[in-house]
C-alpha cells in the first residue's frame, strides 16, 4: 500500500520489531525452560536462558500433587460444551434478529444487548445464591450455564446478527419459494454460509471459558472439580508460597496445546477475529 | 400481535388457514430467540434485579439474617474510606491500561502493515499471548517479577539493582498493567491492522503528490479513517479492564496495601472472603453503573470524534 521501503529502513524496522517481540515471546520461553530446571537453578544468577541441569520430575509431581488429568478434562469439556452451546444459541438468535420479522423484535434486541453491559462480575453475588439454592454449587453447571446465556453469548449473538445482515437474501428467498420452512433454511442455507463468523465465535468463546477464574474460585471447592486456571495456583508449599518449577510445569501443560493449535491455524484465528471486530 | 402481510398468500380466500406463512415465520422467530431471551432473563436480568434488592439489605451469613436497611449500604459506600483508594486504583489501572494498550496496538499494527517479508511470522508471535492461558501467563510474569526473578536477574547483568516489583506500590501497579497489556494487545492490534488495510491507497498517493510528510499523512488521513475502530477498541478495552480479576488475584492480591485493589477484586473480597453479601451487592451496583456510564459516554463521543463511519 505504501512506497517501497529502503533497505536501511527495512533493517531498522526488523530490528525494532525483534526488540518489541521480547515481552511477547520471552515469557513463554522462560515458562517452558524453567519448568525443567531443578529448584536450585530456578533463581540462579546469571539467569539461565537455556537450562544447565534438567529435572523432569517436576512433570510427574504435577500429576502427583493434584488430580491434574481430571482438572484438565474439566476445563476441556466445559470449554467444549460452552463453545458448542454458545454457537447454537447465538447463531439462532443472531439469525432471527437479522432475518425474521416477529413481534417486538427491536425491543427484544435492545433487551438482549443490555446483557453486554452486565458482565458476570456484576451479578456474581446473586448468581452464587441462585446456584446455592439449586444445589449446584461445587458443580460445573454455573461455569456452563452462565457463559452460554450471559454476556459472552450476547456478544456472540451480536456478531452473528451483524454477519447475517450482510448475507445476500436471494438464496434464502429461492428456498422459501421452494417451500422450505425457516428452520430448514437456517440449517441448510444460512448456517453453512456463516462458517467464518461461527469460527470466530467459537474461538473467543473457547478462550473465554478456558480463562475463567472468578467463577471457578467462587463456585468450586473440591480439587477434583477445579478447572485448570484455578488448579495452577494450588501448587504451593506448606507456607502458601508457590512451588515455582511445578507451577510452571503445570502452566506449560496448560498453555502449550492451545498455542500449538493456534500456530497451525493462525491464519483462521487472526482473520476470524479481525472479521468479528470489523463487523462488531 | 402485528403480523406482516405476506404477499405469497393470494388474498380474498375465505378459508385461508390460520397458520399463514407470515405467522409461521413469526413463530419461528420467537422460537429462534427463545433460548437467548430466557437465558438472559434467568442468568443476567433477574440477577441484576436481585443484586439491587440485596444491596438494600444487611445480610449476615453466619447469623442467617437478612434485614431491609434501605439506603444504609449506600451510605456505607460513601463513607467507606477504602473505597476511595479502590476507585483510585481502578481509575489508574483502567486508564493506564487503555492508553498503553491502544498506543502499543496501533504502533504494532502500523509496523505489521509494512511491506516486509516474513511479516506473518511477526504477526503470529505478537498475537500468541492472546491464546496462552491467562493464569499460566500471569504465573510466568509473577515468576519473572520476583525480587530475585528473571527480570531483575537480567537487570543485574547490566549492573542495575531492580526493585521488588510486586511489593512496592508504584511498580506493583505498573506490573499488573504491563502484564495485562502484553497478554491482550494482540487483539486490538489485529483490529487496527484490519482497519489500516481498509484505508484506500489513493488517499496516500494524493497526499504524497502534495508532498505531505509521513507523519502528517498518518495524522490527517490514517487516524480519522480508523477512528471508528479506535472507538470500538477503547470501549472493549475499558469495559474489559474493569473486569480484570485473575491477574490481581495471582500477582498482588490487591496489595501492597490497597494499591492494586481494583473494584472487582474489592467486590470479591467483601462478598466472598468477608461474606458481606449486602455490601458486596452495593459494590456490584456501583460497578454496573460505571460500566454503563462509560459505555454510554463513549457511544456519545462517537458523534463528535469519529470522523468517518462506513
Amino acid at each position: 500500500m505504501k512506497a517501497e521501503l529502503s533497505p536501511r529502513m527495512k533493517t531498522s524496522l526488523y530490528g525494532l520489531m525483534c526488540v518489541l517481540l521480547i515481552p511477547f515471546v520471552f515469557p513463554t520461553w522462560w515458562m517452558v525452560t524453567s519448568s525443567v530446571k531443578p529448584i536450585s537453578d530456578i533463581f540462579a544468577f546469571p539467569p539461565q536462558l537455556v537450562p544447565q541441569n534438567y529435572d523432569w520430575t517436576t512433570y510427574s509431581k504435577v500429576f502427583e500433587l493434584q488430580p491434574f488429568v481430571q482438572q484438565y478434562w474439566n476445563s476441556a469439556y466445559i470449554a467444549a460444551v460452552v463453545t458448542i452451546g454458545t454457537m447454537i444459541v447465538s447463531s439462532m438468535a443472531g439469525y432471527a434478529f437479522a432475518r425474521i420479522r416477529f413481534p417486538f423484535a427491536n425491543t427484544i434486541f435492545m433487551i438482549v444487548l443490555l446483557g453486554l453491559l452486565i458482565p458476570s462480575e456484576v451479578t456474581i453475588v446473586p448468581l452464587f445464591q441462585m446456584f446455592l439454592k439449586a444445589g449446584m454449587v461445587n458443580t460445573h453447571w454455573p461455569l456452563i450455564l452462565v457463559p452460554i446465556f450471559g454476556a459472552p453469548s450476547v456478544f456472540a449473538t451480536f456478531v452473528m446478527r451483524q454477519f447475517f445482515v450482510t448475507l445476500p437474501t436471494e438464496l434464502e428467498e429461492a428456498a422459501r419459494v421452494d417451500g422450505l420452512g425457516r428452520f430448514k433454511i437456517f440449517r441448510k442455507i444460512a448456517l453453512p454460509l456463516a462458517k467464518p463468523a461461527l469460527a470466530s465465535v467459537a474461538i473467543f468463546t473457547f478462550l473465554h471459558s478456558w480463562n475463567l477464574f472468578l467463577e471457578p474460585i467462587v463456585f468450586l471447592s473440591s480439587a477434583e472439580k477445579f478447572t485448570l486456571p484455578q488448579a495452577l495456583t494450588q501448587y504451593t508449599d506448606a507456607y502458601g508460597g508457590p512451588m515455582w518449577n511445578i507451577q510452571l510445569a503445570a502452566a506449560t501443560l496448560t498453555a502449550l496445546p492451545v498455542l500449538i493449535v493456534f500456530i497451525i491455524a493462525q491464519k483462521q484465528f487472526v482473520e476470524g477475529l479481525a472479521h468479528t471486530g470489523l463487523k462488531g | 400481535m402485528v403480523v406482516a402481510q405476506d404477499h405469497a398468500i393470494p388474498e380474498g380466500r375465505s378459508s385461508s388457514p390460520f397458520w399463514t406463512i407470515a405467522r409461521r415465520d413469526s413463530l419461528a422467530g420467537v422460537l429462534f430467540i427463545a433460548p437467548q431471551l430466557i437465558g438472559i432473563s434467568i442468568f443476567v436480568l433477574i440477577p441484576l434485579g436481585l443484586v439491587f434488592w440485596y444491596s438494600l439489605h444487611e445480610w449476615n451469613v453466619l447469623a442467617n439474617t437478612f434485614t431491609y436497611t434501605g439506603a444504609q449500604n449506600y451510605r456505607m459506600l460513601i463513607e467507606d474510606t477504602n473505597l476511595l483508594e479502590v476507585l483510585g486504583a481502578t481509575a489508574i489501572f483502567s486508564s493506564g491500561l487503555v492508553v498503553f494498550n491502544l498506543s502499543l496496538a496501533l504502533l504494532l499494527a502500523v509496523l505489521l502493515n509494512q511491506k516486509l517479508a516474513g511479516i506473518t511470522i511477526f504477526r503470529t508471535l505478537f498475537f500468541s499471548p492472546v491464546v496462552v492461558s491467562l493464569v499460566a501467563w500471569t504465573i510466568v510474569w509473577g515468576f519473572l517479577l520476583q525480587k530475585n526473578g528473571g527480570i531483575n536477574g537480567l537487570l543485574q547483568v547490566f549492573g542495575i539493582e531492580g526493585p521488588n516489583w510486586l511489593r512496592e506500590e508504584t511498580t506493583a501497579m505498573i506490573s499488573v498493567i504491563v502484564v495485562q497489556v502484553f497478554k491482550n494487545v494482540g487483539l486490538n492490534m489485529i483490529l487496527f491492522l484490519a482497519a489500516l488495510q481498509g484505508v484506500p491507497n489513493e488517499l496516500y498517493e494524493a497526499a504524497r503528490i502534495d508532498g505531505a510528510p509521513r507523519f502528517k499523512q498518518f495524522r490527517r488521513i490514517t487516524l480519522p479513517l480508523i477512528s471508528p475502530t479506535i472507538l470500538l477498541t477503547s470501549i472493549i478495552t475499558i469495559v474489559g479492564s474493569l473486569q480484570v480479576f485473575a491477574q490481581i488475584a495471582v500477582l498482588t492480591q490487591g496489595g501492597p496495601g490497597l494499591s492494586t485493589t481494583v473494584l472487582v477484586y474489592y467486590l470479591y473480597q467483601q462478598a466472598f472472603q468477608f461474606h458481606f453479601f449486602g455490601y458486596g451487592s452495593t459494590l456490584s451496583i456501583l460497578l454496573f453503573v460505571i460500566v454503563a456510564v462509560l459505555t454510554f459516554a463513549q457511544w456519545q463521543m462517537r458523534k463528535r470524534i469519529v470522523f468517518y463511519e462506513s
